[in-house]
């Protein structure tokens, strides 16, 4: 039972209903932000900033285009973040979708610097990496992940991925039909799957995309050799969090 | 709007000029999605800035701000000239037909009509409109020639009217491309098609203007060509800004109407019902049982005080004067130091009323000041050192009374679509909010106690005499809100029953009605119609059993236009009245006769008006019976069409800051245009108050097109400063600098102008703060309604160094 979202960007209407209702829904503080020129705020993904829409502008034959796309953790199958993760906090749900434990996350900040499209903040106050969860207390009891909910013109759908497949890649047809000749599928190839599947109306790259994205190879070389030992690295944080222990009662004492 | 929300997934083609329905509309990008997807609809976006709307949109059509009726005159022409009208609709429906006067006339110099009155040197143009009427035989009947070739019957006349409207002239005025203009009238111009809908929606881009009641009737006459009016998926669609506006014009907070829209009585032409009913009461349309609504109106507000020996009260209902009571009159009066006191309900003017500055200067002339809101909001605390004033200085005495918010109050919206949906509170108001039902209960229970035991007190009976019994028969000192919507829906005075609708309505007293169009919203206490929540399984959308449309449960007014004449209707996938083996069959309340054949209302589908045909010629504005295009009161350009005009001449001058000198449009060359976006909302006072909302939006920005800023030497993100003729010589406002390819120079007539944007939202209240941007907009208004324009005047911008 894989949970997908789709995500159809000739439907968005960047009114970032999605971006409000994530923070509500997970209780995420609003982060200082300031205008810089373009209506895409906040700067960068953080541990407080799950989803955004990325605004793009750009001029063809002397056309604007003005691009909105939701973005944020991809819950890629080929996922780097666990792949790299030391403790083994980043896992695989029964849904699907990839999740931090922040029970087991040691906060060695790996996954946030592995991951392919840069979404996985880093919170410094508790020491945890923080992304996007799926919605995962929602889904877990029957209900779609709050941007879903919000989303006011139908831009995101939640559902089953098989489903999900065939209605963006029958949407993308349909665009091509309406004279976007550009129109594509992205998510179902890439990283052997991608847990939001885009429809979009012009290349990848104009909305921000990665275009055939690609695990480091030094995350690959991560996984390989150190996947096996990676229980002794475990014992070693353990073990530094054990001596610290130590440290701290002294301090208090 | 005539139709509603979920209405538009039944159109061909929308445009929405004037209105920017994806950023402040968002849900109606829900339909027009669907209408695209189901019926391979197109959306137009006729709007100087590539908005989000734009961004969704099959064509942008960019034109020059305060330029809609050249743009919708070119569309009438081109409707015209190449036969796309609907013609049988045109003869049957319309008032096409109907010969003019010999004495009707225009000038194209100086774009007067006939009767503009002379000798008012430096005042706005009054007209006597005895000549803007129908040619009539000897025994009063309108002479029609149903043929329309006759050269003086209003179809001829708007030929020649709209004549000089070429694609050519018109790309000169708005500074589109001609291609471009002609592929956006091309396309809506199908809609004439019987069978096709056509969806106008607009908002304050068409009504924020000196001629903003004209933009209104030009998008009236092009819907009325095509035959786009009564039918579904068409219409003439303002969408509302808030989500109860439309309720709160139902119920009159305007100064020129009464609950009901109701004419509010002048003291010169008004003295006494007998007048009052005799002026206001046409002899035919549904508004000849006027004496009714306006009876009944006046029993529900003095019960039984209301005679028929009395007058029913008549009265004691405040009289207009000789003087301008709209905002920008009432601000000035008070400026003047005429005005004691006010208060300002949910309303936030020194954020969003026109030159704000001044505004919020005049209102130390006040002796006391009483705000109601639900956060501290700019207009109440005018005084402050963060306001620019001097506390010391100012002797008003402020006061603040906390309000709730929709969701910790039971109570009704009424939307855009005219649907009156019951709202359920959620949760308990915070501290000592109060509902705004319980402040006014609270406020007039205490004056009516004041007068009563004043015996000095000057006329109380007005007040005292009022009927005000809506206490909770279980909590003393608390409101009951079934009681209000009792009156509102309208009761047998007898026995207090209630009435099933206004067809009930009485005008000897033994009914009472607070509001007649609301008359049935509320007909029952087991099963109010405005609680109903009942989703339509199949249809065509009008979801009759979901809340309660006024008037009647009509969710598509001037509905028998979706049939011929004949009954059958135009778009039989989508049939909402139809005459099928000898009656009518029927997907809506019908707005018309519908127990007679089709033949006896085949001419009569307009039962609003007098002539219960659609008006393409209205002698109602005060400023013309037909559109035509002025040039905003502060525009870099003179008038091409009409060389002696410039702005609307019947506008009301206000005050003498209006750039309109040649060394004014060279101080200020500039077109600055101002709008909302989707992260906050009008005043800001409430989503400035929320850090999510700041967040996607934390401060004040000019959107400047490009090729200016690199002119100008400006960057992304710089500080801006940016002035006009209320603000200038270094006292303009500062707002970061947004450069955009989304806005674009225009051509006009050979001059390269400049359009920036910025939005309203900010103020020196709440969590964000910035500069207001109406403290540089004129307070000069429509010459019907008055609103301020605040969708085109001058500017001047420069870099902060």
């Amino acid at each position: 039972m894989q949970k997908t979202m789709l995500i159809d960007t000739s439907r968005c209407i960047g009114c970032r209903a999605c971006q409000a209702a994530c923070k509500q829904w997970n209780q995420l503080p609003a982060e200082k932000t300031e205008f810089r020129g373009s209506y895409e705020n906040p700067a960068r993904f953080s541990s407080i900033t799950w989803t955004k829409i990325v605004f793009r502008e750009h001029e063809e034959n002397g056309k604007v285009r003005w691009l909105f796309a939701k973005q944020g953790c991809m819950h890629c199958t080929e996922a780097a973040c666990i792949k790299v993760c030391p403790a083994n906090a980043i896992y695989r749900t029964e849904f699907g979708t990839v999740k931090i434990d922040p029970q087991r996350c040691i906060g060695c900040n790996y996954c946030a610097a592995n991951c392919t499209y840069q979404v996985i903040g880093f919170d410094q106050a508790a020491n945890v990496a923080r992304k996007c969860t799926f919605c995962h207390d929602r889904i877990a009891n029957g209900k779609e992940p709050a941007c879903a909910k919000t989303c006011p013109t139908g831009a995101i759908t939640y559902g089953e991925r098989a489903d999900l497949t065939a209605l963006a890649q029958q949407r993308a047809a349909e665009l091509q039909k309406a004279g976007y000749s550009e129109a594509n599928v992205y998510g179902i190839e890439e990283l052997n799957g991608l847990g939001m599947i885009y429809v979009l109306q012009e290349r990848p790259a104009a909305y921000g995309l990665l275009e055939n994205p690609r695990i480091r190879l030094s995350t690959v070389v991560w996984d390989y050799i150190f996947k096996p030992v990676r229980i002794l690295v475990v014992i070693a944080a353990f073990f530094a969090l054990w001596v610290n222990r130590g440290e701290s009662k002294k301090e208090s004492a | 709007m005539t139709n509603h929300w979920i209405d538009y997934r039944n159109s061909d083609v929308l445009m929405n000029i004037g209105g920017n329905t994806a950023e402040n509309h968002p849900i109606s990008m829900k339909w027009i999605e669907e209408a695209r997807r189901k019926r391979g609809a197109k959306l137009i976006v006729v709007d100087p800035r590539f908005t989000r709307t734009a961004a969704v949109a099959d064509l942008h059509v960019p034109i020059r701000p305060g330029t809609n009726i050249a743009f919708l005159g070119g569309l009438i022409r081109y409707i015209l000239e190449n036969e796309l009208y609907q013609e049988e609709y045109v003869k049957y429906y319309t008032n096409a037909s109907y010969l003019l006067r010999e004495d009707f006339a225009w000038d194209e110099e100086t774009a007067l009509f006939s009767g503009a009155e002379e000798d008012r040197p430096d005042k706005p143009v009054k007209y006597d409109k005895s000549s803007w009427d129908y040619r009539r035989d000897g025994d009063g009947n309108v002479i029609k020639d149903p043929t329309l070739q006759h050269p003086d019957c209003v179809f001829q006349v708007m030929k020649r009217f709209y004549a000089m409207y070429t694609l050519e002239t018109v790309s000169k005025i708005t500074g589109c491309d001609p291609q471009l203009l002609e592929e956006c009238y091309k396309l809506y111009g199908s809609t004439g098609e019987p069978g096709k809908a056509g969806n106008m929606m607009y908002a304050m881009g068409i009504t924020q203007f000196t001629h903003g009641a004209q933009n209104v009737r030009a998008i009236g006459i092009v819907q009325l060509l095509l035959g786009n009016m009564g039918i579904p998926g068409g219409g003439v669609n303002a969408q509302r800004g808030q989500s109860n506006v439309q309720g709160s014009t139902d119920m009159a907070i305007l100064y020129h109407i009464i609950p009901g829209y109701l004419g509010a009585p002048k003291a010169a032409t008004h003295p006494t019902l007998a007048d009052y009913l005799e002026k206001e009461t046409p002899q035919t349309s549904y508004w000849s049982n006027k004496p009714k609504f306006l009876v009944s109106l006046l029993k529900a507000f003095y019960g039984d005080h209301a005679t028929p020996e009395n007058d029913f009260c008549y009265d004691f209902l405040p009289k207009l004067d000789h003087r301008d009571h709209s905002h920008i009159g009432m601000y000035k009066y008070m400026g003047e130091g005429e005005v004691e006191g006010m208060i300002c309900w949910a309303d936030n003017p020194a954020v969003t009323g026109p030159s704000a500055a001044a505004k919020r200067n005049y209102q130390s002339k006040l002796k006391w000041l009483v705000a109601v809101d639900i956060f501290e909001n700019e207009t109440a605390s005018f005084w402050k050192k963060e306001a620019g004033s001097n506390p010391e200085e100012i002797q008003t005495e402020v006061f603040l009374l906390p309000a709730t918010c929709s969701f910790e109050r039971d109570g009704t919206k009424a939307n855009s679509g005219r649907w009156i949906q019951w709202q359920w509170k959620a949760q308990d108001p915070p501290g000592e909010c109060k509902s705004d039902l319980q402040i006014v209960y609270e406020l007039f229970k205490k004056l009516q106690e004041t007068y009563a035991a004043d015996p000095n007190a000057v006329f109380p009976d007005p007040i005292t005499r009022m009927k005000w019994d809506y206490e909770d028969d279980l909590e003393p000192g608390k409101v009951d809100i079934v009681k209000v919507c009792a009156e509102l829906n309208g009761y047998n005075c007898a026995d207090g029953s209630l009435l099933l609708n206004f067809t009930q309505l009485q005008d000897d007293g033994s009914t009472a009605c607070g509001n007649w169009i609301y008359s049935g919203y509320y007909n029952s206490y087991e099963d109010p119609p405005c609680r109903r929540r009942i989703k339509e399984k199949e249809g065509i959308g009008t979801n009759p059993n979901w809340a309660f449309a006024w008037p009647l449960n009509r969710r598509i007014v001037y509905n028998r236009c979706s049939a011929d004449p004949a009954g059958n209707p135009w778009n039989p996938e989508l049939p909402l009245v139809w005459w099928e083996d000898g009656a009518w069959k029927t997907n809506d309340v019908p707005d018309f006769n519908a127990t007679v054949p089709p033949e006896e209302t085949a001419e009569a589908p307009y039962i609003m008006t007098p002539e219960l045909q659609g008006r393409l010629f209205s002698s109602q504005p005060a400023d013309g019976p037909l559109p035509l295009h002025f040039e905003p009161a502060e525009s870099p350009v003179p008038n091409l069409l009409y060389p002696k005009a410039t702005f609307n001449p019947v506008s009301q001058r206000w005050y003498d800051n209006l750039a309109s000198s040649e060394e004014d449009r060279q101080k200020f060359p500039y077109i600055m245009t101002t709008y909302r976006i989707t992260e906050h909302y009008q005043s800001g006072i409430v989503t400035r108050n929320m850090p999510w909302l700041n967040e996607l939006m934390p401060e004040l920005f000019v959107e400047i097109d490009p090729e200016l800023a690199e002119k100008l030497g400006i960057n992304d993100g710089d500080e801006v400063m940016v002035e006009s003729k209320r603000l200038n010589s270094g006292s303009g406002i500062v707002a970061r600098a947004c450069i955009t390819n989304r806005l674009r120079p225009f051509n006009v007539n050979g001059s390269r102008l400049h359009v920036v944007g910025m939005p309203f939202h900010w103020g020196y209240c709440g969590l964000a703060k910035g500069a207001i941007t109406n403290d540089l907009s004129p307070s000069v208004g429509d010459a019907n309604t008055t609103i301020p324009e605040y969708k085109a005047f001058l500017c001047n911008i420069r870099r902060v160094e």
